[in-house]
């Protein structure tokens, strides 16, 4: 009897656990290099939340993002509706770490593809590795133009780069009639995201027919920045430009503001100006501040889907998704639709799918036209938005067809 | 140039505030507290929760994160230092930079990784001086460093107690004969030095950010002072704290800003080229 029961049990546990193995599909693992820990853990714990949120959509049922691709089905249809998993590497913030990540995800964890790593300078260490082992490397988020114009095969972006950008920030200057536009002071951070703004803003300040009257390159993670500033306001540009992650920004607008210097238009090129934390800590300090982004949360008006994804991302997290996460979000989404057309995970099917991407303005999350890859694996339908920060919110001001708010942008800039 | 100058002087005085806590340590009790930065990060959470939980301005509760941080140091010496520096000297070296790694962990965890900072505080704004403007609390902080590192001096120089710290610097077994008690007098000094670090912490809050790893933006600087100054020389690292701010300011004005910490370590390196013992080193 006893063993009849026994006998019976596992019967049914072998059914179950059978069963169990049957439905469960294989997964297609890709690898994820971020900032996780160190100077930009902030910025890496909201972009993983934002991945996440990406998988989410990507390996669950959700109709109300029926025009975003693999959102309405589980899984990825044509691998027999395998799951994505992401793996996570931590690259502290460092490009030598980011490139051992990159090689121990290729190696150890044996991903498909990989994604990453946020700063342009890991990106190109990590993004290296990737190309010896001939693996996909889809990158969301890195602007440092350099990055596409390596002659890598198996390198891919869907954010447009800082020669999209800033060519957007002097489009935008050129419609400000308040105040005058014409000097211009850059301040970045002495890495490849600063040095290639700068690159960007000298290149497109000469066709724009501006002139360049400060060059200020600092190193990131300063004691002080007060030198920087007394040059920057003696230089008394009419237009001051910024390259700086979370912690810097924090700084460079309190010292600013002690010191009583207002640049009369305050221009961000994006990163730690838009990070959640900046806004909340310093936010009411810098009203009027103005940054270029790729994501406001305003712009539902005139696309939905913004809201949609905003509000799942703040369920989830509590906070507003911004223009570094929602990028990382949306190159999961590029990334799982090429590996779902690509019907397989042999890095050249997926490679040639990523080449052959072609997702229209309704199929992408982000404000673009689209995603195309050009021939240096750049996306050549991205582009960029001018932002005013306004109360707890960025609020868009530049193209004119998103703007909300007609007494935009608030110029001169001046401290609160 | 003045106003750059006048920068780098009160920047000089806010490095120095941060390394003479380090430089008493290191002078009296002979241990590295690479811990130190990491101190200086806890009084800058205990005074940024302060005023976000208790609505206590920073400059008011400076002393309370002073008394704190004395204790954090007293525990320290009590339940780690003390025993590890029985074994060989590098010991309680690694020891205190495993502390270090622990606290600057642990504030990952329990402050999370989000950058923070205090909206406006009592010293917020800025002072005129002779037309050229600086941001009040870098005045205001530079100003009490300036008389806690005074009074600093006339403690351990001055007094009975300094001349009893001295002493068990110079040899723990003579001074132990004569009836100072060397034990004592090492935890006394780890209380006093993390109190004043503790105490520059609080400061700082009113004009940096605070983030689990803020130490390492300022201890790399306070160890540079402290050899510079000449290893656990008070004047020494006050003193050198000075000229690193104001080399910073001049090589920011006449220079680069980038090129600021380069020539703060070249002047660095020339100094000990020179003076191997430091500015004012004794040994």
């Amino acid at each position: 009897m006893m063993m009849k029961l026994i006998a019976s049990i596992a019967a049914c546990l072998a059914l179950a656990l059978g069963q169990s193995a049957l439905a469960q599909q294989k997964t297609v693992r890709i690898g994820a290099i971020y900032p996780l820990s160190g100077a930009l853990a902030s910025t890496g714990a909201e972009i993983k939340a934002a991945i996440e949120l990406a998988v989410d959509i990507v390996n669950n049922p959700h109709p109300e993002l029926g025009s975003i691709p693999l959102a309405s089905g589980a899984g990825l249809p044509n691998l027999g509706g395998a799951k994505i998993e992401v793996v996570f590497g931590d690259s502290q913030g460092k490009p030598e770490v980011g490139l051992a990540d990159a090689q121990r995800l290729i190696d150890q964890e044996k991903v498909v593809a990989l994604i990453g790593a946020y700063q342009s300078a890991v990106t190109k260490t990590a993004s290296r590795v990737a190309e010896q082992a001939g693996i996909p490397y889809l990158n969301g988020e890195s602007s440092s133009p350099d990055l596409t114009e390596r002659g890598y095969k198996w390198f891919f972006r869907t954010t447009p780069n800082d020669d999209t950008f800033v060519d957007n920030m002097m489009q935008f200057l050129d419609g400000v009639k308040k105040v005058p536009t014409k000097k211009i002071a850059v301040v970045y951070e002495n890495t490849d995201f600063g040095v290639n703004t700068y690159k960007a803003v000298e290149k497109f300040a000469k066709k724009y027919n501006r002139e360049i009257v400060a060059n200020i390159a600092y190193a990131a993670g300063s004691a002080s920045v007060t030198a920087e500033v007394q040059k920057l306001a003696a230089a008394k540009p009419d237009v001051a430009i910024f390259a700086s992650y979370t912690s810097d920004a924090m700084l460079f607008v309190r010292t600013m503001r002690e010191t009583k210097y207002a640049p009369p238009v305050l221009l961000a090129n994006d990163a730690g100006f838009i990070d959640s934390r900046f806004v909340q800590e310093v936010g009411p300090q810098v009203q009027g501040v103005l940054t270029r982004d790729v994501w406001g949360n305003d712009l539902a008006a005139a696309k939905p889907i913004i809201k949609t994804i905003n509000d799942m991302y703040k369920a989830k997290t509590g906070k507003d998704m911004n223009g570094n996460n929602a990028r990382s979000m949306q190159g999961v989404l590029v990334l799982a639709e090429a590996i779902n057309r690509a019907g397989s995970t042999n890095p050249e099917a997926i490679r040639k799918a990523l080449i052959a991407t072609n997702l229209s303005e309704a199929q992408v999350a982000m404000p673009w036209a689209g995603v195309k890859f050009d021939e240096k694996g750049q996306n050549n339908q991205g582009s960029g938005l001018i932002l005013e920060l306004k109360g707890a919110q960025y609020q868009t001001v530049w193209p004119e067809k998103y703007k909300l708010d007609s007494t935009l942008p608030t110029l001169p800039f001046t401290w609160k | 140039m003045f106003e750059a100058l006048t920068a780098g002087l009160f920047n000089g005085l806010i490095y120095a505030a941060v390394a003479v806590g380090l430089a008493l340590i290191w002078g009296i009790t002979d241990v590295i507290n690479f811990a130190h930065g990491e101190f200086l990060m806890l009084g800058m959470y205990a005074a940024y929760w302060m005023f976000t939980l208790g609505h206590i301005d920073p400059t008011l509760s400076a002393p309370l994160v002073a008394c704190l941080l004395g204790f954090v140091g007293f525990m320290a010496y009590a339940l780690i230092i003390r025993r590890v520096q029985k074994g060989p000297a590098m010991a309680a070296i690694l020891a205190t930079f495993g502390l270090g790694l622990v606290l600057r962990q642990l504030a990952f965890i329990f402050f999370s990784p989000d950058y923070r900072s205090l909206p406006d505080t009592l010293v917020s704004g800025s002072v005129s001086l002779a037309g050229i403007s600086i941001g009040r609390p870098q005045v205001v902080t530079g100003s009490v460093a300036l008389v806690v590192i005074i009074a600093l001096f006339f403690l351990v120089y001055r007094t009975r107690w300094g001349h009893a710290l001295q002493a068990v610097a110079e040899d723990r077994q003579v001074a132990a004969l004569v009836g100072i008690a060397p034990d004592r007098v090492n935890a006394q000094v780890w209380v006093l030095g993390s109190a004043v670090v503790g105490l520059a912490g609080a400061l700082l809050t009113t004009f940096f950010y605070v983030f689990p790893s803020v130490g390492t933006v300022f201890g790399l600087l306070a160890f540079v002072a402290v050899c510079m100054g000449g290893f656990g020389s008070l004047p020494g690292a006050f003193l050198a704290g000075i000229l690193i701010g104001i080399i910073e300011a001049m090589t920011g004005y006449f220079v680069e800003p980038a090129l600021k910490t380069v020539s703060v370590f070249i002047v660095f390196v020339l100094v000990l080229w020179y003076r191997p013992r430091g500015l004012f080193g004794r040994w």
